[in-house]
């Protein structure tokens, strides 16, 4: 759990912030407390390079990953299984192993993350960046009471009383709209729902009111009603603390109703940058616009849905040229030879990593992608025989 | 994708399935039910889907797998082409097996590792005896279909991805020329990219070989893709019927309602425009479901809009599941129909 500090937090090591009444009985932690004006960069990631060493050989989960956080903002993240988005969170948190070899700079409130010492990385965690994992029975411990968790998570950065600590603990399960919030605090994490236990992770990563909080698939594990209850409940979080969040998820309908920009990541680099609006509807790069064709619409009844071919490369030694080549309808030998670079296409904020961006333009997925996919010379032999 | 007016060729009647609780200890005497499947009935037409919707826990799982005769029913009847699967004896069990065939969720758990997939789709036709006439080429051309190369089949199932993995287990079910494929959740564990190609097929073989599909999801985006009818479930019941348009264009179940709310568009436009209907709560617990309608203590139709005598009649009086003017059968007393896309 990253909210859980071993070093015990003193108020007068926080010299290079505001004074707060951190020890004072009443916690007060007020959203304009230490939060700059909205548009503000919050937290800077630059170069970011994650490579895990393997039997294989070095696998380069995230390559020259940069992007911008303003504050108030929210920026998703989306890619499929493999594709780098959780490694480049857990890498700014640094709460990847230690045989991960991470480059790059993580600039957060006038500092490099990466350059760090544990210790000072600790009081970072948890009270400055919080984080919310995809499932919360692995995030909470089940030997203890939801209330004591939070109540850990508040006395582990603040110096107040257990009394007062649990009283906050409270108010954030009352925040995150947890019903009869002060008798729920004395329950375990195996006595709630799986989106109660959500909730509770919410009010720990609120607890400290950070500056950033970075949910990593926070719905995925859950029931599509439950699923908004907890979007609802992170909003919610997101109104009190004024925090900037990094929403990572593989669903895009979360990303289009949450965040205000989008990367979007494929085999450990960004492929296509830009808001919401860009990216949803005047998408540049051709794995953009084959995902969101291969999406089925409640809205509408799509008669075709336009599968991309073939699968994610492998991310052991890459070979050069552009990662989606091999799947993608425009590729031509001027793929092959080097790696596009994320370049501006539509505007100064909508960049696409592709050499034939432009030609996407009006493009409908089913126009550029091929939507059938059984052999129609053997399933007719198949029928004629039945 | 109406379908044509034919034949019933599976039709469910009023089954129920309970799972009993046992106590603790020696006796291990039998002191409540999970009640799974609450009297559901449907009927599935030849060349037609039923995509089955609900939640993690409504009994969809388990309603798939009653109708293959995996597990028997606690009660009610499974009939395909008018016989009742309920009451067949293994033998003759075995032998409609060939035409009624399953599809899991889970590619990775579901594929026999220590096998080469030539022969895990071949498997099939050895058990129905029908492999030694010219059983090698029909492998060859079942994984040809389903977009599989034929040299590949001496591969095992780890070499292959999520998305192949699940083409191995509908060429498997495909080998003995089913009429009914159960689809239990088939592309719930694929990347949608993936995803896509799997419903595709599904969509292709269809139209070529007039299967009838048994679609059970808990995505309704996927199902109306892929569904001519739909039936939604909740806690072990059926609590909405119709047709895919019927049912988005104007669902007018409390609990459908919510469930298309809920679902996010993947367009920003649209999804920041939208109105959400919210559920409070979680699932009651299926060995003591709410009286009345199961579905009252979560309705926020019921939470906010009726009155207490409205709703003494939601908590006294189950609701059936019938046309009430809607156009399609709701159970709910109080349906209303709304348009929420």
């Amino acid at each position: 759990m990253s909210e859980r500090a071993s070093e015990p937090w003193t108020p007068s090591e926080r010299a290079s912030e505001p004074s707060t009444p951190r020890s004072s009985e009443h916690i007060d932690l007020a959203p304009q407390r230490r939060k700059g004006t909205k548009g503000d960069v919050v937290l800077e990631v630059s170069g970011l390079d994650v490579t895990f060493p393997s039997e294989d050989g070095a696998v380069r989960a995230v390559r020259g990953v940069d992007y911008t956080l303003h504050r108030g903002e929210v920026l998703g993240i989306v890619g499929e299984s493999g594709s780098g988005k959780s490694v480049t969170s857990m890498a700014v948190m640094r709460l990847l192993p230690t045989t991960a070899q991470v480059s790059g700079e993580v600039w957060f409130d006038g500092r490099d993350l990466l350059s760090l010492t544990e210790n000072e990385m600790t009081r970072v965690r948890g009270s400055r960046i919080a984080m919310i994992f995809q499932d919360p029975m692995t995030s909470l411990n089940p030997v203890y009471t939801i209330g004591d968790q939070i109540a850990e998570a508040v006395r582990a950065h603040h110096d107040v009383s257990k009394a007062a600590a649990l009283d906050r603990a409270v108010e954030l399960l009352d925040k995150v709209r947890i019903p009869n919030a002060k008798e729920r605090a004395g329950s375990f994490p195996h006595e709630l729902s799986g989106g109660m236990r959500q909730r509770v992770v919410i009010a720990i990563a609120m607890a400290n009111d950070p500056d950033v909080i970075i949910a990593d698939e926070p719905t995925t594990a859950l029931d599509v009603t439950v699923q908004a209850q907890i979007m609802d409940a992170l909003a919610a979080a997101q109104d009190e603390t004024g925090a900037a969040m990094v929403l990572i998820t593989h669903d895009l309908g979360v990303i289009a109703g949450q965040a205000d920009r989008v990367l979007v990541m494929y085999a450990g680099k960004l492929v296509e940058v830009g808001t919401a609006e860009d990216v949803f509807y005047t998408p540049r790069m051709p794995y953009t616009l084959g995902l969101l064709g291969s999406l089925p619409r409640l809205d509408q009844r799509s008669a075709r849905l336009t599968p991309i071919p073939g699968s994610p490369p492998s991310v052991v030694n890459m070979p050069p040229g552009c990662p989606f080549g091999p799947r993608c309808p425009k590729h031509t030998a001027r793929c092959d030879e080097s790696e596009p670079e994320l370049r501006p296409t539509t505007g100064p904020g909508h960049l696409a990593a592709c050499h034939y961006a432009e030609t996407l333009e009006g493009a409908a997925a089913g126009e550029v992608f091929e939507t059938e996919v059984a052999d129609h010379a053997a399933l007719a032999a198949l029928a004629e025989e039945s | 994708m109406t379908a044509v007016q034919t034949q019933t060729l599976l039709s469910v009647r009023n089954i129920v399935k309970h799972f009993p609780i046992r106590s603790k200890g020696l006796l291990r005497r039998q002191i409540g039910a999970v009640q799974a499947v609450s009297d559901v009935s449907f009927d599935i037409a030849e060349g037609e889907t039923l995509g089955l919707v609900g939640e993690s826990g409504c009994g969809k799982s388990t309603t798939a797998r009653v109708v293959l005769n995996l597990i028997p029913a606690t009660s009610g009847e499974v009939l395909y082409k008018g016989r009742d699967l309920t009451t067949l004896g293994r033998a003759d069990m075995r032998a409609l097996r060939r035409e009624l065939q399953i599809v899991f969720q889970d590619p990775y758990a579901s594929l026999d590792p220590r096998l080469p997939v030539s022969e895990i789709i071949a498997e099939p036709l050895r058990i129905h005896g029908r492999y030694a006439d010219g059983g090698k080429e029909q492998v060859r051309r079942l994984m040809q279909t389903v977009g599989l190369k034929p040299e590949h089949g001496n591969r095992y199932a780890h070499e292959f991805s999520g998305g192949q993995r699940q083409r191995i287990g509908i060429a498997r079910a495909l080998a003995l020329r089913p009429k009914l494929l159960v689809l239990d959740e088939p592309v719930s564990a694929l990347d949608v990219s993936i995803q896509a190609g799997v419903l595709n097929l599904l969509d292709e073989l269809q139209a070529e070989l007039g299967l009838s599909y048994l679609f059970v999801s808990h995505d309704l985006s996927v199902v109306r893709h892929i569904a001519d009818r739909i039936a939604v479930m909740y806690l072990g019941q059926i609590v909405e019927t119709g047709t895919s348009e019927q049912l988005f264009t104007a669902p007018a179940h409390p609990y459908t309602q919510a469930l298309i709310s809920a679902i996010p568009l993947p367009d920003p436009r649209k999804e920041r425009a939208r109105e959400r209907i919210m559920v409070v709560g979680d699932l009651p617990s299926p060995a003591n479901p709410p009286s009345g309608c199961r579905f009252r203590t979560r309705c926020p139709k019921f939470a906010s809009e009726l009155t207490s005598e409205q709703q003494t009649r939601c908590v006294e009086q189950p609701p059936e599941l019938v046309e009430r003017g809607q156009g399609h059968p709701v159970s709910c007393h109080y349906a209303e129909r709304r348009s929420l896309l």
